[in-house]
């Protein structure tokens, strides 16, 4: 090595890290981590998540629909009770799984097996980790939406065409649960903070229009609910799978699309701070 | 000498109020196996972090293998391996896994790293363990397997936060076994201690490190001859009487301290230096004669005990 190099290199006020010191460009080992972990150790985790929609649309959709008869939706069509509410479970599971992966797991892989640790020591960033277990928490959430899909065609509910674009609108949910999951629980430190992640999601799940019209509240609730990121999930999904589709599914898209970077820049400003201080 | 690998200078780190690192400058050459020794808290592991390009430096030069670990945090890493002071392996992978999942954090083609996680599992004497759960490993075979996967990327320098705290006797004298390999092979090694053992002997060179700032640096033989005696003399009358028995030892040895439960006599000769104590009267419970040590010179130069 020649002197000059070394000179330049011993500069003595410590500059910016560049964002080639956050990302190694290596997401793909930190997913692969996960497939190994996942296929020794998680499979009925896993499975779960896919049965959990599905019982509750057999249970609501199917059972108590029969009650309920037709529903109509936002845009104004009528369709059956189990039609109208099997893509807001679709986009509850993507949002469940989603969360579950980027909170829970993570917040145990920081703080208990200090896994994060050992995967900064190598050449990885902060940035792959990051983007590394949020791309493992889409893949599931990309099992769980097609599994769901698949189930939602055998029954009859899928309306139209444009619900093959569930998927990529299912994944699009993912990322930005996921995104904002692992932010927020990079700033927990307690099981109890933990659990407040869990007491805000019930509520979410259940007044998100998930189980009939936001027509039903009145006017200032509406507003409430249209400001959590669950109720824009429903309507993506709900527009694409009823072929209801117009402009607004744009803006419901922003508000993700808004989720998911803001979920990363604070992810990796985040694990930064905590793992490379 | 050949181009050091690390060059310290001046290195500072403070969060907020606290310095834990106060203007730290050495330099460890290719090959060489350095020590930083001070008791818990001296700011050893700071400076490990800074080193292993975790931590950003709040003042002063930091070049490893060239490098500034402000710019070339990624690429420093791919260099070094890393064994840190509490086991982080990855308990939802097997033994085996571990070293692979940990070869592809660096990029490694999985071939190439398959190999390789053969080689470190004889190495760490593990070769029949591949497909145990790393919780059912002991405490010696994790803190091995930890520094197996260390070497998954053929590091130029490794760097072990206090390699055998917490590990029984045995297991201990494995692990200094396969370090003493490593340093054969010529690895560079990085290590600290908060206790001074076979450091003396794994060491080519260390500073002794206490509130952030080094107070020695040599190679352990030369610490101890310019801080300490040739022996030292270990007398214990019982913890309530240790200090009244000490003021009457003045004239004997070349110099004496106190601990709360015994007396140390630095001396040239310390047998000779027994049989004068107990002519003088004095009954010592137990005795001891031994060599100095780089505890000795730590006390020396800190007055405080290392283990507190």
């Amino acid at each position: 090595m020649s002197a000059p190099v070394r000179q330049e290199s011993l500069s003595s006020a410590p500059g910016r890290r560049g964002v080639g010191s956050l990302y190694a460009g290596n997401a793909r080992s930190v997913m692969l981590r996960g497939w190994e972990a996942t296929r020794s150790t998680n499979w009925l985790v896993i499975l779960s998540g896919l049965f959990e929609p599905v019982f509750y649309l057999l249970a609501l959709g199917v059972g108590l629909g029969a009650l309920v008869g037709r529903v109509t939706t936002t845009t104004g069509e009528q369709v059956s009770y189990a039609a109208f509410i099997a893509p807001a479970l679709l986009a509850v599971a993507a949002m469940n799984g989603a969360v579950y992966d980027s909170t829970w797991n993570v917040f145990f892989k920081m703080r208990f097996a200090r896994l994060y640790e050992g995967m900064l020591s190598t050449s990885l960033g902060p940035l792959d980790v990051a983007t590394g277990e949020i791309l493992l928490a889409l893949a599931r959430g990309a099992l769980y939406a097609i599994g769901f899909l698949i189930v939602m065609q055998v029954l009859g509910l899928n309306l139209s065409w444009w619900a093959l674009l569930a998927l990529p609108a299912v994944l699009m949910i993912a990322f930005g649960f996921a995104s904002v999951g692992m932010a927020v629980t990079s700033y927990m430190k307690t099981f109890q903070q933990m659990d407040w992640i869990t007491f805000l999601m019930l509520p979410m799940f259940l007044f998100s229009a998930t189980f009939y019209p936001l027509s039903v509240y009145p006017e200032w609730i509406q507003h409430v609910i249209q400001a959590l990121p669950l109720w824009h999930g429903v309507e993506i999904v709900r527009a694409l799978t009823t072929g209801a589709v117009d402009v607004g599914i744009l803006w419901h898209g922003l508000y993700y699309a808004v989720m998911i970077v803001l979920g990363l820049v604070f992810t990796t400003r985040r694990l930064r701070v905590l793992f490379l201080d | 000498m050949p181009e050091p690998v690390i060059v310290a200078r001046d290195l500072v780190k403070t969060y907020g109020e606290l310095s834990a690192v106060d203007g730290i400058s050495f330099e460890v050459a290719a090959g060489e196996s350095f020590g930083l020794l001070g008791p818990n808290g001296a700011g050893k592991s700071t400076t490990m972090r800074m080193v292993g390009a975790v931590s950003t430096r709040t003042s002063g030069e930091l070049s490893i293998l060239g490098l500034d670990p402000d710019g070339s945090g990624p690429e420093i890493r791919s260099q070094l391996g890393v064994v840190p002071q509490a086991d982080n392996l990855d308990t939802e992978l097997r033994v085996r896994e571990n070293l692979l999942v940990y070869g592809r954090y660096f990029g490694l083609p999985r071939r190439q790293v398959a190999a390789r996680a053969d080689e470190l599992l004889a190495f760490a004497q593990l070769e029949d363990k591949g497909k145990a759960k790393v919780d059912a490993l002991s405490g010696g075979m994790k803190r091995r397997l930890t520094i197996a996967r260390a070497l998954i990327n053929d590091p130029r320098i490794l760097l072990l936060d206090e390699p055998t705290t917490g590990l029984d006797p045995q297991a201990r004298h494995v692990l200094w076994d396969r370090l003493f390999r490593l340093k054969e092979q010529g690895t560079t090694l990085l290590l600290t201690r908060h206790y001074m053992d076979e450091a003396e002997q794994l060491c080519d060179r260390l500073v002794v490190v206490d509130k952030g700032v080094i107070m020695a640096e040599g190679t352990p033989a030369e610490l101890i001859r310019r801080y300490s005696t040739r022996e030292v003399l270990e007398v214990r009358f019982g913890s309530d009487r240790n200090a009244a028995v000490a003021e009457q030892l003045h004239g004997i040895g070349e110099r004496v301290e106190v601990l709360p439960d015994r007396i140390l006599v630095y001396t040239d000769s310390g047998e000779a230096d027994l049989v004068r104590i107990t002519e003088a009267g004095l009954r010592p419970v137990t005795s001891l004669v031994r060599r100095s040590s780089l505890e000795d010179v730590f006390l020396r130069l800190t007055g405080r005990s290392l283990i507190e």
